[in-house]
């Protein structure tokens, strides 16, 4: 294996469109297109830990769908582990994993461990690999309790957990995760977390993580992409796309007494509650020069800064 | 191989879990084998002979009948493709090392051979316990039947994946489902036998790969086809899957670049 390889996924002018059939009368059907994915171009090299972002309906599953060879291109090149996913589709199996936190990938009435058993025959994986593999996944996702619980029996948490657990099992090289934190408590999401960040740091997988929750972008994520009406709409790191999209500071004042909305230069009051006024201002600007310009003329006993997260972020980039 | 034999066994097993709903089938079963055997009682006694049947050989096929209505999964498609294509589960089938087709295959042999256990044997042993049946003493004409039920089961697999394929573009499988369970029904002989069918109706059924539901493993049962004539009707099994499986692999291939999978 050569370092300076080309990239584990490459799309290239990647598009894809649904055709939808509406009845619109007793006999009448209409057909409408919409272009979920339009000329997407993405480059993942090996090892790295993505962020692939963006608003409901933007394109990310179905972009997920044609990486993983369910849903075939309308047009455009795409090479995921230098095989064509549709086409190799059996080959292509076995490098990747994926997991959707909407659904399921297990078994639905087999224990995990039967479950487990069936994928080790499926990916053809060595038995010694595979013994080595599952101990490792199960202690570390803490699977032990419920090997012998059928999957419609367990939470979600714990179901998550499972599948993190099967689309590992025959080493691939590239997983794609789908929201795989939707619906899970602050410790599941943890549990997960850790697990997402150690496997990209010790065995080197590439992961493509899809997400709603910016947290997890934000602990995880270096790169990121963001889609928006099937296209990318930014690529890069996730500190230059903070600082691209300058969003506003917040300052919180807590004055002595109510007050009507303070007036200084280079800041604006966006919301009072009695005494305590909220009061926007430019990244870039001096928040102590700030400051000090207010508790010149007004007796301030308290003061906050808010920095704008990278939830904000993005809405600014979604909505610019 | 190995994974197809060991997706088979899970398949099995999973019913297994539902066995509960089990008791309604083989109940709902056996009280029809019974009725239908009175209406045959009642022809039969008409004509003491038609195409070749005595009255013990049209109660046995009766509740042969009954006993298949679970394995050959007469009365409804038994295979999960539509409700994975309506939610979208289909997409995690799709990304699976093995063929799809030959996937679903192992499933379904382990779905009849579950309902032989839990369907068919105990409808068949109330008949038989009820009436006087025509039962081979002959081991090896039990064998010989055991191959055809099997070769029937395939061939009804392959009829079945097909109308179930066709979910992937009408995303609403009930009226294509609805329809071949119907033709199946009638043409299996599973409603009446063949034998009772009029001369180019009857000579047609005989043709159409439904026959190989019921009529052709009944008709080995009974001792109507032996010798050669087993030989023969397995070619006809036979033939009808390898046509019917290679439909079915056209049609995934079609599917695979057509059509979409449901569902963020
Ligand atoms: N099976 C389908 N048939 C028709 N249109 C679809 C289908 N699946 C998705 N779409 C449309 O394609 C677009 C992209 O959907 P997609 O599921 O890829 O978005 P997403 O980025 O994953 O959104 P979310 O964050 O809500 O999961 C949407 O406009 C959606 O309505
Ligand atoms: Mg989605």
């Amino acid at each position: 294996m050569t370092s300076v390889s080309r990239p584990i996924i490459e799309a290239e002018h990647l598009s894809k469109t649904y055709t939808l059939r509406k009845k619109t009368g007793r006999l009448k059907r209409e057909r409408t297109t919409v272009e979920a994915v339009r000329d997407l171009n993405l480059a993942v090299a090996e090892g790295e830990l993505l962020g692939y972002i963006g608003p409901n309906g933007a394109g990310k599953s179905t972009s997920i769908k044609m990486f993983t060879g369910i849903l075939s291109p309308s047009a455009g090149r795409l090479r995921v582990a230098g095989l064509e996913p549709i086409r190799d589709r059996k080959q292509l199996a076995r490098r990747i994993g994926v997991v959707f936190g909407q659904r399921t990938t297990l078994w639905w009435d087999l224990p995990l461990r039967d479950s487990f058993a069936l994928l080790h025959r499926m990916y053809a994986v060595p038995d010694a690999r595979f013994a080595a593999n599952l101990k490792r996944l199960v202690a570390l996702l803490e699977l032990e309790p419920l090997l012998d619980t059928p999957v419609r029996q367990l939470s979600l948490g714990q179901r998550m957990r499972g599948d993190l657990a099967a689309a590992l099992l025959h080493d691939p090289a590239v997983l794609y995760l789908d929201e795989p934190t939707i619906g899970l408590d602050v410790t599941s999401k943890a549990v997960v977390r850790e697990f997402l960040a150690e496997l990209n740091r010790e065995q080197g997988t590439t992961i493509v993580l899809t997400t709603h929750d910016l947290d997890d972008i934000e602990r995880l994520c270096r790169r990121v992409v963001v889609v928006d009406h099937g296209t990318v709409a930014y690529d890069g790191e996730l500190d230059t796309l903070r600082a691209r999209v300058a969003a506003d500071r917040t300052l919180v004042v807590d004055l002595a007494e109510p007050v009507p909305a303070i007036a200084v230069p280079g800041a604006a009051v966006t919301r009072i509650d009695g005494p305590r006024q909220w009061l926007a201002f430019p990244a870039e600007a001096n928040a102590a020069a700030l400051v000090a310009d207010i508790a010149e003329r007004y007796e301030l006993l308290d003061v906050s800064i808010r920095d704008a997260d990278i939830e904000e972020v993005i809405r600014n980039l979604y909505t610019g | 191989m190995v994974v197809y034999a060991l997706i088979s066994r899970q398949a099995f097993r999973r019913y297994l879990t539902y066995r509960g709903a089990m008791v309604g089938g083989v109940l709902a079963n056996t009280v029809f084998g019974v009725i239908k055997a009175f209406i045959m009682m009642a022809v039969w006694r008409q004509r003491p002979s038609i195409g070749g049947y005595d009255v013990a050989d049209a109660v046995t096929y009766v509740f042969l009948a009954q006993a298949m209505i679970g394995p050959m999964s007469t009365l409804n498609n038994g295979l999960d493709i539509p409700a994975r294509i309506r939610s979208g589960d289909i997409g995690t089938d799709l990304f699976r090392p093995v063929d799809f087709q030959t996937y679903w295959l192992a499933n379904d042999l382990g779905r009849a051979a579950f309902s032989v256990l839990g369907r068919s044997v105990v409808p068949f042993v109330i008949g038989a316990l009820l009436f006087h049946l025509h039962l081979p003493t002959d081991p090896r004409v039990w064998a010989a039947f055991t191959v055809a039920l099997f070769l029937g089961v395939v061939v009804s697999f392959a009829l079945r994946y097909l109308a179930a394929m066709s979910t992937f573009w009408l995303l609403d499988e009930k009226g294509v489902v609805g329809m071949a369970t119907v033709v199946t029904s009638f043409f299996s002989g599973m409603i009446v036998p063949l034998v009772l069918f009029p001369g180019w109706l009857g000579q047609l059924a005989r043709l159409l790969p439904f026959a190989a539901l019921v009529q052709l493993p009944a008709d080995v049962f009974l001792g109507k086809r032996s010798g050669g004539a087993v030989g023969t009707g397995y070619l006809f099994e036979i033939g009808w899957a390898a046509a019917l499986l290679l439909a079915g692999r056209l049609v995934t291939r079609r599917a695979r670049h057509r059509v979409v999978v449901q569902g963020g």
